[in-house]
């Protein structure tokens, strides 16, 4: 049995708090860049400019990309040969959090209470953390800080089975239509199908992990996330909601099963800062 | 593309000439308040009360900063999504605001008091934090400190970059710009 301390796990997540919300993963920087080739507004360019010269600035003063430095969102996978010491992963976890959110000068978002008193609990805890054992004694932690302004433009259905590839077309088209501008686009669509309701949700937030603009490895659901892409920049929205080509970046689905009697459908988007970060300890 | 440099704050002359889809550099001085910044000047303003700032001619910046490291100004500084000031809007217009920078969709009662009040309303880019806090040269809370991100910061702007969303003439450029490149 490997032993792994749970001060090594607040180490990392501490600086992952702060790369994450600093540094824009590469592989959608240069997607952004690509678009400022293909944006047909004069407008909608001038926005990809000033994306693009935020992220550097970010990097170059390191501060973070957005003021809304998020809700901090942990996907652990923990290898079942490995013992954690000297702590318990939940504290081990926000610890790092109220560490990184303080030295990386990131605003605290976090309200005590949803409904009645929201008061700020001023370190960005709790974090919302999900684990899953795995086989192996390796532990992979992922951070996905999520901004509130693109998670509110979230949602769940249950479909009929008998909607089809049309049903979810139109639901996922016209939920980023009626998202518009809100979500700070362009932005990355996180789609979940099959599964129950609370899965299906996870598979859509699961989606905006992956690499941007790497196909799902089905031939069929790879050709529906290029059809959606297509749709969805053809309703012209653009750029920050001001008119143009550029809605959405990339459009990822991923699946599960499904109950005979259900499809389930779910949507999370992403700003054009789609950060995450992973570690493997 | 042109853009048009304006002066904060702002007079009925200098609001009727924005048109939905200009393009704007702000300077001058604005102010930062969001979600409970509005709820407690509004309940002031139901109770007939004395506001912390004066409202007339202002611009009112829709963020929540994060912390300013040593030598900043202020920390990353985007808008954040304005609907959720919709509720507040029409009586900060009433009371003399003439102008509000956010991002995202207003309503229909948000609009009507636009064209009532003369008032626009404008949109900085979402996700744009850290360019935008470079062009915010000083940064002072001067109501409710306790509310941290979201009190209402004094901000003086050098060529503050914007763009027109709704105007004293009902355009709207959410609804326009996409009609122009739907397909």
């Amino acid at each position: 049995m490997r032993e792994l301390a749970a001060s090594v796990i607040t180490e990392n997540v501490d600086e992952m708090c702060q790369q994450a919300n600093i540094y824009l993963p590469e592989d959608l920087f240069a997607l952004i860049k690509k678009s400022l080739d293909t944006e047909e507004s004069p407008v909608g360019k001038e926005v990809i400019k000033q994306l693009i010269e935020n992220v550097e600035i970010a990097k170059n003063e390191k501060i973070p990309i957005c003021q809304d430095t998020g809700f901090a969102v942990f996907f652990v996978e923990w290898g079942q040969e490995v013992h954690l010491t000297g702590g318990s992963l939940e504290e081990a976890i926000n610890e790092g959090v109220r560490r990184g959110y303080e030295k990386g000068y990131l605003r605290k978002s976090i309200a005590t209470d949803p409904l009645y008193e929201r008061k700020n609990t001023g370190d960005n805890t709790p974090a919302v953390i999900y684990t899953d054992l795995v086989p192996g004694d390796k532990v992979k932690i992922t951070f996905a800080p999520k901004g509130g302004g693109s998670e509110n433009m979230s949602t769940v259905r249950m479909m009929k089975p008998s909607d089809g590839e049309e049903g979810v077309i139109d639901f996922v088209v016209n939920h980023c239509k009626d998202a518009g501008p809100n979500p700070c686009p362009p932005i990355v669509v996180g789609v979940g199908i099959g599964g129950t309701f609370e899965k299906v949700a996870m598979l859509a937030k699961k989606a905006l992990l992956r690499p941007v603009g790497q196909p799902n490895p089905d031939k069929r659901f790879a050709e529906l996330e290029q059809k959606l892409l297509k749709k969805i920049n053809n309703l012209g929205v653009g750029p920050q909601g001001f008119g143009g080509s550029t809605f959405a970046l990339a459009v990822h689905i991923e699946t599960y099963p499904s109950h005979i009697a259900s499809m389930a459908a779910a949507v999370n988007i992403n700003c054009h800062a789609s950060r995450h970060v992973e570690r493997i300890l | 593309m042109e853009i048009k440099k304006i002066k904060a704050p702002l007079t009925d002359e200098d609001v009727t000439a924005l048109k939905a889809g200009d393009n704007v550099l702000i300077s001058g001085v604005i102010y930062a308040a969001r979600d409970a910044a509005h709820k407690r000047l509004v309940e002031l303003m139901n109770k007939n009360e004395s506001l912390p700032i004066e409202l007339q001619g202002q611009i009112i910046y829709y963020v929540g900063p994060a912390p300013a490291k040593p030598g900043q100004a202020i920390g990353s500084a985007g808008p954040t999504t304005s609907g959720r000031m919709d509720a507040y809007t029409p009586q900060m217009l009433e009371h003399g605001m003439k102008a509000c920078i956010g991002k995202g969709k207003r309503d229909q009662a948000v609009k009507d008091a636009l064209v009532k009040y003369k008032g626009v309303y404008m949109a900085a880019v979402g996700g744009a934090g850290a360019l935008l806090s470079k062009r915010i040269k000083k940064s002072e809370v001067v109501a409710y400190p306790e509310l941290g991100a979201e009190a209402i910061r004094r901000l003086e702007v050098e060529d503050f970059p914007a763009t027109v969303i709704n105007d004293v003439h009902g355009n709207d450029l959410y609804i326009e710009g996409a009609k122009e490149y739907a397909r």
